[in-house]
Formats: structure tokens, C-alpha cells, sequence
């Protein structure tokens, strides 16, 4: 039975996607895509970074223009290259980057561009109570007269999404929503959308996390290499399947048990900064102590304050149990503290600059300059010792970083981490963008360093990935800690609640 | 107390007054530019433009209304230039601002003397005479100084409440501040940004242009080079001064027009004849670097200001 028999029961397709094609440059981000959603169904589009999601739904929308291929809304074929199009037919994106201007209110920027521009009034009262019936009526609570600029990460997509509803759209786009959302975030994201297909919107689900595209959709699509390889009806697949056709083969996931604690290498006792109230905590040798929490609660003044960038306000923070003189950059170095910064393109790397440099870049002083004078052969000979030990595949250490890919970049960024031999090293975000296949390759490298009894600390957003990795568990909420929990102690919704805040309520 | 009197006197209110117009319209342009995140530096140049083209035009014998309404054509030109440069080809701000300063003085300087080869001092025109507006000129002291001016410092009142109004009480003023701030909300709304900005620009850039058309009309009656004489930098100023704001802009204008009125009468009073005058001349740029630093710190900066912007990159 080939898919049109399947589908042939459920009248018209409200999207059709047709032989869709997609070229910048030499890279094919997309070649010959078609499928079809219909009413009342969720698609899950599953795939890797750079498998060619994002660009697909961009041609929905009007963002880019297709080499070949047409898009159909409602039987209507669309223009290309035209957002307004979509947005006319009833489209509605949720941009994984949010489009709101800060500076507006939270009525403003849903009624922008929903009426004529020559307008002589906004007509903002009967905007304020649509947009206070579509809050009820999807459970999206959120005030309409906010500026957008004081709100959380989760009531900022409500707002996106409540965009996408005020122009009545039938068809919804989510791109990769769960990312900056907690665990009960995501929970209320699927209520919303479950009420939406209860009410005959259709929607498109971007997402690489497994257990939510099982949970949400209805029909699975996954793309690799910008092909649609795989179709699968939710009911009649898993996870292990879909990873599989996902990756385009098995994975070995590295398996990290957990490891009893060795000495402390660094703790904090009662330490404040200005983003911190009163945080402890230990980081032992040979354990890997993950770091959960949505961003912006203080993980990036944390990891400043172990590498010696801000010192404490008060409170203790000792090396080896021995609290340093003065605390600073140069004390957290010499005390063997090294770094894997949050965002490898702006303050991982120069992107202009080759392999050789970027490899030296927090070395070069010490150990690649004589007098004054660089060593560009030594320099040069460990970049290929860093590229050789750390498989960076690229064409040689003279090639410009910019030119590398997420994963073989941090790599690089890895391996000039490691080779210095650290005591401590603090990974923040280490897998954030990164194929699977370097997801397992970097975890597996910090398991390595724990085992030769660094102690690890793992900044993630990603609950699964720190509940997989570490020895012991804090969660950290508007600069405050939570206490020590052991892998296992707490499931994702119990860590939830710590992320939002609500965890000390009846623990404490 | 020589300055109590100074302060309390129409004719100091007045002149205050007449030294604002013309930074409260280039203010306002400049306003509009920037709201819609494009600096325009182009403003002193096209000041210059504007104050001798509707002179010029008066001057060939045009009424004077339709000199202002050619000042704000050419503006609106060397606006379009400034937009097709920084909008669609998303060049460096500031390199096409003052691009357009250095062509727009360029341009004027030559089509002068192409048009008046032979005079050693420019001609004068009858300029816009003070208009009495009835009931409000009666107000005590705040009456004559804001209701007896000419009809262009009207016209400049009429600029500031429009540009409040439409900033903020039209679709259109929502859309040009989402595009100052993020352009890509705009876009993802079915907008087209480059439309959006270059408007804005255009139209800021005709407002300029009466600006410094007020100098040669209602001012003064004639055209000298140096007659603008760093006012659009002013504006520049101002438009920080004022947070982006046009009511705080307009406060702005005011007060650096007040200082300025009030140093020339500080020269002829008896503390004038003790201090070197360039002292005066300095104060209104010392008093609005002061309240500069203590008005801007809390200023809400377009965050898409000098971001050019172009969709489907990658």
C-alpha cells in the first residue's frame, strides 16, 4: 500500500510539500522532500543539526525560496519566497530564536502587521480582550500589557505562540520549542498544543528529542542529509528505531556508571557574588557534578567565579581545602583549572583565525613564545597533535576554524582543554548543537578525564544529558543552589521543580 | 540680579523659542531614523541642502510655503540615497551619513554659485513674517513667547505631536519601532523591513531639511555656508538626550535653545564685560554634555540600531 492509499481517507491535505530541493553552494540542505499534514494531525520532523529541518520549514514559510518543489496550503499553491503568503494562508511559525521586539509590549508585538499599516488607530483594546480569550481559551497565560523584555524564557514563547493563533492560523510550526523550556514548561507547551488539535489546527513538531516527538505527534518524518529518509505512524515505531534512522545506523552510546568520590578539589561554602546568594559546593575527584538549570540563572557567574574571573563577596572557596590567598584568573590556572566555554563561535574560537592559533590561544605565552618571539612550529606541530589526538577531521592546522563544523570545532576546543592536564575542568553546554555521533565522543572524553581523576563540572540545559553523566546532581535557580542529589535520586520532574524554583518548598 | 530678569522675560522665552524650531524638526527626523535603527549623519548636510533650496526657491519667486515643501523634497532625496545605501546594501552608517553630509554641502555650494556667479552677498527674500495666534497669545509671559512666532515654528509644534502620534498610536509607528529594535520580529509578522527603514529614512530626512530651511526663512532672510554650523550634530545629541522620545527630544531642543539665548544676553550684562565672550559661546554645549550624562543613563538604545538587516542568510 503506498502512502497516498493511506491517506486517501482524510480528504485534502491542508500542507502539501512537493519535491522540495534546496541548494547553498555546493550543500544540499534539502533534495526532493514531499510529504503531506492533515487536519487535526502532528507531525514530528525529526533530525540531526543540519539535516535540513529548518531550512524546509524556512521555504514553508516564505523565508527562503526552493531550487524545485512547490508548496501547497489548503490545495492553494503558495508563491515563493513570500512569508506574508503563509502568514495570509494561515501559517504560523514559532521561531526556535524568538522574533519579539523587547521594547514593545507583549500586545504589540502580536498585533504588529495584523492591520493595514496606514491605520489611523491601533484599535489596542479589542486586541487586548482577543488576545485575553485565546490566553483562556489555549491556556496561555500571559498579560497582554508586559513589556516583552521582562518576561521568562516560557512566557516569551507563549507570546510567539499566541501570535501564530491571534491571525487565526490552522496550520502551527514549532521549531525545536522544548529547548529552553523546563520539564513542567514542555508539559504545558503539549496541554496547549493537544487543545489545539482538539480544535482542528494541524501541527509540525521540529525537534531531536525522542521522547517528545513519541509523546506529542502522531506521524513521525526524519530527515538525514537533507533527504526524508524514514515515515513512521507514532504507534508503530520507538525510539530505538527512530535514533536508528535518525543517525543512519547504531549507536554505541558510551555507558558512564557512576563513580564514588575522591578527594575535593574545590569548594564553596556559603559563597555570594552579585548573581549568587549563598551557594556550597564540592567538586570531587573523579566525579562528574552536573550543573542543571535553564539558562540565565547564574550558571555563566558561576563558572566565572571558579575560573578566578569574579571572586566572592563572601563566603569561602578553597583549592585542595586550602583557601587561596587572592582569587583570579591566573590563581585558577595555576591551580590546573581549565574551561570549555558556552559558545564555541564567539568565545571558544576566533573564527578568522586557523587551527594553530585558535589552538594556542590560552597557551601561547607560556609554552609557544621565546623572548618575545612566537614558535610557530611548535605551534603548529601541536595543533596537529591536538587534530591527530582528538580526531578534528579538516584539511590541515592551517585551515580557518570558521570552516570546521560544530562538532570537529569542539573538538579542538576540547583537546586544548585536556592537554593541559586539568584538576578541574568546568564544561559548559560541552554538546549544545552537536551530532550525535559528537555528543558520544565528548561525553565520552570527560568520562575519560573523570576516570583519571579530574573532577568534571557539567553546565547543561539538557536534563537527560546531565542525568546520564554525573556522579552527583545541583540544580541552580535565580543564582541560588540546590543541594547534592546522587544520579537517580530525582526524576526529570522532581529536577524540574528545582529549575523552577519550586524545589525547596517541601525539601527543605 | 541680572539673570532673574533675563529669565523672566517674553522676549528671552521668545528667542528660546525661534533657536529650537529648527532643532526640534531635525531632531525629529533624526528621531524617526533612528527608531527604525538607521543613524542618519547625513542630517548636517542635508540641513545645509534644505536651508538653501527653499530659499533659492523663494528667491526665483516661489510662495514661501512652496520653499518649504521643496527643502523637504531635496531632503527626502539625499534621505533616499542614504536608504538605498544603508538599507538594501547594508553599508557601513556611518561611513554613508557622513557621505552624505560631505555630498549634500558639496551640491549645495556648487549649485550656488552656479546660480549666483556674480554676487559677493547673497540676496535676501522676504522671509515668514510672526503670526499673533488669537486667545493663546494672551497666556501671560508663556503666551507671546510660544504663540507669537512665525507660521514654521507652528509647523514645528504640528511635528512634534505628529511624530509622537504616529509613533505611538498607529500601526504604522509600531511597525518602524519593532524594526528598530528587532527587525526580524517585523519580518516574521509579513513585513518587509527595507520598506519600513528606508520610509523612515526618507521622511526623517525631510524633516531635516525644513529644519535647516528655517534658518534661511524664518530665522534669517538669506543663505550663508556656515549658517547651519554644526546643528544636525546637535540633533544628533539630542535624540540621546531625549531617550529616543519625542516629548523628552523636544524638552531637549528647548533647553539647549534656552542656553544658548541666555549666553548672549549674559555677554551684555555686566559679568559679560569681565569674562572673555568664547566662554559664553561654549556654555550651551557644556550644559548639554552635563544634563547628557544625566539624562542618557537610563536610555533605552533602538537594541537593532546600525544592525542591517537581510532575510534568508545564512
Amino acid at each position: 500500500m503506498t502512502d497516498h492509499d493511506k491517506t486517501a481517507g482524510r480528504g485534502t491535505p491542508v500542507l502539501q510539500m512537493h519535491k522540495i530541493t534546496k541548494t547553498f553552494g555546493n550543500v544540499i540542505a534539502n533534495e526532493n522532500v514531499s510529504f503531506d499534514l492533515h487536519k487535526g494531525e502532528v507531525i514530528a520532523l525529526l533530525g540531526e543539526n543540519g539535516a535540513g529541518k529548518t531550512t524546509l520549514m524556512n521555504i514553508l514559510f516564505g523565508q527562503y525560496t526552493a531550487d524545485h518543489g512547490t508548496v501547497s496550503v489548503f490545495g492553494q499553491r503558495l508563491p515563493a519566497g513570500n512569508p506574508r503568503a503563509a502568514l495570509d494562508a494561515g501559517v504560523g511559525m514559532v521561531h526556535q530564536h524568538f522574533t519579539l521586539a523587547g521594547n514593545l509590549t507583549v500586545w504589540e508585538n502580536i498585533a504588529l502587521g495584523t492591520k493595514g499599516l496606514w491605520g489611523l488607530s491601533m484599535h489596542a483594546a479589542a486586541a487586548k480582550s482577543k488576545i485575553r480569550a485565546l490566553s483562556q481559551k489555549f491556556h496561555l497565560d500571559v498579560d497582554p500589557n508586559a513589556k516583552v523584555a521582562s518576561l521568562t524564557v516560557g512566557q516569551k514563547q507563549r507570546v510567539e505562540i499566541l501570535k501564530a493563533l491571534y491571525r487565526d492560523s490552522q496550520i502551527l510550526i514549532l521549531d525545536e520549542p522544548t529547548a529552553v523550556l523546563t520539564p513542567q514548561e514542555t508539559d504545558a507547551l503539549f496541554a496547549t498544543l493537544r487543545e489545539a488539535i482538539a480544535l482542528g489546527l494541524s501541527i509540525i513538531f521540529i525537534s531531536h528529542k525522542l521522547h517528545e516527538v513519541m509523546a506529542i505527534s502522531s506521524r513521525v518524518l526524519v530527515l538525514r542529509h537533507g533527504r526524508l529518509v524514514a515515515e513512521r505512524a507514532t504507534q508503530d515505531t520507538n525510539r530505538d528505531e527512530l535514533a536508528r534512522l535518525m543517525v543512519g545506523g547504531d549507536v554505541a552510546q558510551p555507558d558512564i556508571p557512576m563513580r564514588p568520590a575522591g578527594p575535593a578539589l574545590l569548594t564553596l561554602n556559603n559563597v555570594s557574588t552579585d548573581q549568587l546568594q549563598d551557594v556550597s559546593l564540592t567538586l570531587h575527584a573523579g566525579q562528574i557534578t552536573g550543573l542543571a538549570g535553564v539558562s540565565g540563572n547564574g550558571q555563566s557567574a558561576l563558572s566565572d567565579l571558579i575560573c578566578g574571573l569574579i571572586a566572592p563577596k563572601s563566603g569561602d572557596l578553597l583549592i585542595n581545602g586550602q583557601a587561596p590567598k587572592s582569587w583570579s584568573p591566573r590563581r585558577a590556572l595555576s591551580a590546573r583549572i581549565g574551561r570549555i566555554p558556552e559558545d564555541r563561535h564567539k568565545t571558544g574560537s576566533i573564527a578568522d583565525f586557523d587551527l594553530t592559533e585558535n589552538a594556542i590561544l590560552e597557551t601561547y605565552a607560556q609554552k609557544f613564545a621565546k623572548r618575545g618571539w612566537m614558535n610557530w612550529a611548535g605551534a603548529a606541530s601541536h595543533a596537529q597533535h591536538l587534530i591527530d589526538t582528538y580526531d578534528v577531521r579538516c584539511p590541515g592546522p592551517a585551515t580557518r576554524i570558521r570552516l570546521l563544523s560544530g562538532g570537529n570545532m569542539q573538538k579542538l576546543i576540547l583537546g586544548r582543554v585536556l592537554e593541559e592536564d586539568p584538576q578541574i575542568i568546568i564544561a559548559n553546554q560541552p554538546v549544545r548543537g552537536l551530532d550525535i555521533g559528537a555528543v558520544n565522543y565528548v561525553h565520552g572524553r570527560l568520562a575519560a578525564a573523570r576516570e583519571a581523576g579530574a573532577a568534571v563540572l557539567l553546565i547543561s540545559e539538557d536534563l537527560d544529558e546531565i542525568m546520564k553523566l554525573s556522579d552527583q546532581i545541583h540544580v541552580i535557580c535565580e543564582g541560588r543552589l540546590s543541594p547534592a542529589f546522587a544520579r537517580g535520586q530525582l526524576d526529570a520532574a522532581n529536577l524540574g521543580k528545582w529549575m523552577a524554583g519550586e524545589g525547596g518548598t517541601h525539601a527543605a | 540680579m541680572e539673570l532673574f530678569d533675563i529669565l523672566l522675560s517674553v522676549s528671552f522665552w521668545a528667542a528660546a523659542i525661534r533657536i529650537a524650531s529648527p532643532l526640534i524638526f531635525a531632531t525629529m527626523g533624526e528621531l524617526i531614523c533612528e527608531r527604525a535603527g538607521v543613524l542618519n549623519l547625513g542630517i548636517e548636510g542635508i540641513m545645509v541642502a534644505g536651508a538653501f533650496a527653499g530659499w533659492i526657491s523663494v528667491w526665483a519667486g516661489m510662495p514661501l510655503w512652496f520653499g518649504v515643501a521643496v527643502a523637504m523634497v531635496v531632503g527626502m532625496g539625499f534621505g533616499l540615497l542614504h536608504s538605498i545605501l544603508s538599507v538594501p546594501f547594508g553599508l557601513s552608517q556611518h561611513v554613508v551619513g557622513v557621505g552624505i553630509t560631505l555630498l549634500a554641502t558639496s551640491v549645495t555650494f556648487f549649485t550656488y554659485r552656479v546660480a549666483l556667479p556674480e554676487v559677493s552677498s547673497p540676496p535676501k527674500i522676504t522671509a515668514f513674517a510672526p503670526v499673533e495666534l488669537p486667545i493663546l497669545s494672551d497666556i501671560p509671559l508663556i503666551g507671546p513667547a510660544l504663540f507669537h512666532q512665525t507660521p514654521l515654528t507652528y509647523a514645528a509644534y504640528v511635528c512634534v505631536a505628529l511624530t509622537a502620534w504616529v509613533l505611538y498610536r498607529t500601526p504604522l509607528g509600531l511597525a518602524v519601532r519593532a524594526a528598530g529594535e528587532n527587525p526580524s520580529a517585523v519580518a516574521a509578522q509579513g513585513l518587509s523591513v527595507t520598506a519600513i527603514r528606508m520610509g523612515a529614512v526618507i521622511v526623517g530626512s525631510g524633516f531635516m531639511a525644513v529644519g535647516g530651511a528655517f534658518l534661511t526663512m524664518s530665522a534669517f532672510d538669506s543663505f550663508f555656508f556656515e549658517m547651519v554650523g554644526g546643528r544636525g550634530w546637535i540633533c544628533i545629541a539630542l535624540v540621546v538626550f531625549g531617550a529616543w522620545r519625542p516629548g523628552k527630544a523636544l524638552f531637549g531642543a528647548v533647553l539647549f535653545a534656552a542656553f544658548d539665548a541666555l549666553q548672549i544676553r549674559l555677554q551684555q550684562t555686566g559679568i559679560g564685560a569681565a569674562i572673555p565672550y568664547q566662554l559664553f559661546l561654549m556654555m550651551p554645549y557644556i550644559l548639554s554634555i552635563l544634563a547628557l550624562v544625566l539624562m542618557s543613563r537610563r536610555a533605552e538604545v533602538p537594541a537593532a540600531l546600525m544592525v542591517p538587516f537581510s532575510k534568508g542568510e545564512r
